[in-house]
């Protein structure tokens, strides 16, 4: 799992390459706390094109982004989801309580 | 009331989490030969890598213990996956299966049984604590040999 972020203007975007399975997250998970302590963002986008596997662990991920951002007032979104990833959080029916694209 | 099987596989590993990716990739190579769509062996991939995580997790928190895959071909194109511990054990299962329950932390969502329960047709979980766990799960795969016209 590999995380590039790219922060500008107190926009995050996080670009998640590789499995996101519980081996892969929790390094994920640190670099997510990582970054959004350095960039206190307003914005946090998300974007999952580059993961190749994603299983609840994925939902964890994203629903601590989520809490984070709500602490921070600011917004998430979580775009570019394949197709497999987006069959794990529809089972889970994040995609209800997430901003997705 | 256990159905022959046409094929079957069983594996051992340490539960470490670099094994989840193998436990999962083992599962749709040993599945490949019931010709499945691509769909199915994702669901089989997701399904296995929930419950090898529950194990490596849950049932040896604080130590490595071992996790056994049974991966068995049944009658009527259905694939079976058997993952069983003898870690710790789950006090009151019905409990464990709620979605969002999880006594894992932060890390965990606490969906894995509901996602295992979605993309499988069954999932059957027998538990005793300090014995261990054992989740079989159950799914019909598509035949996709047609009749020649």
């Amino acid at each position: 799992m590999e995380i590039l972020a790219k922060s500008a203007d107190r926009n995050l975007l996080l670009e998640l390459n590789g499995e996101l399975d519980h081996h892969g997250a929790r390094n994920a998970l640190r670099e997510l706390e990582m970054a959004l302590d350095a960039a206190l963002p307003r914005k946090l986008v998300l974007d999952l094109e580059g993961v190749t596997f994603m299983d609840s662990s994925g939902i964890a991920l994203i629903l601590r982004a989520q809490q984070r951002m709500q602490l921070l007032d600011g917004s998430l979104l979580v775009r570019n989801i394949p197709p497999q990833a987006k069959r794990v959080l529809d089972a889970a029916g994040v995609s209800r309580l997430v901003t997705i694209k | 009331m256990k159905t022959k099987a046409a094929n079957e596989v069983v594996m051992e590993f340490p539960s470490q989490s670099r094994n989840e990716n193998f436990a999962r990739s083992a599962a749709a190579c040993f599945a490949a030969q019931m010709d499945p769509t691509l769909n199915e062996l994702e669901d089989i991939k997701t399904a296995v890598s929930e419950a090898v995580t529950n194990a490596i997790v849950h049932a040896y928190p604080d130590s490595i213990g071992k996790v056994l895959l049974k991966i068995r071909i049944c009658p009527e194109n259905v694939l079976e996956l058997t993952v069983r511990d003898h870690g710790r054990g789950i006090p009151d299962v019905d409990k464990a299966r709620q979605p969002m329950y999880t006594t894992g932390g932060q890390e965990r969502s606490g969906m894995g049984f509901t996602i295992m329960e979605s993309f499988m047709d069954q999932v059957m979980v027998r538990s005793v604590v300090n014995k261990g766990t054992t989740v079989v799960m159950k799914k019909k795969l598509s035949s996709r040999i047609r009749a020649p016209k």
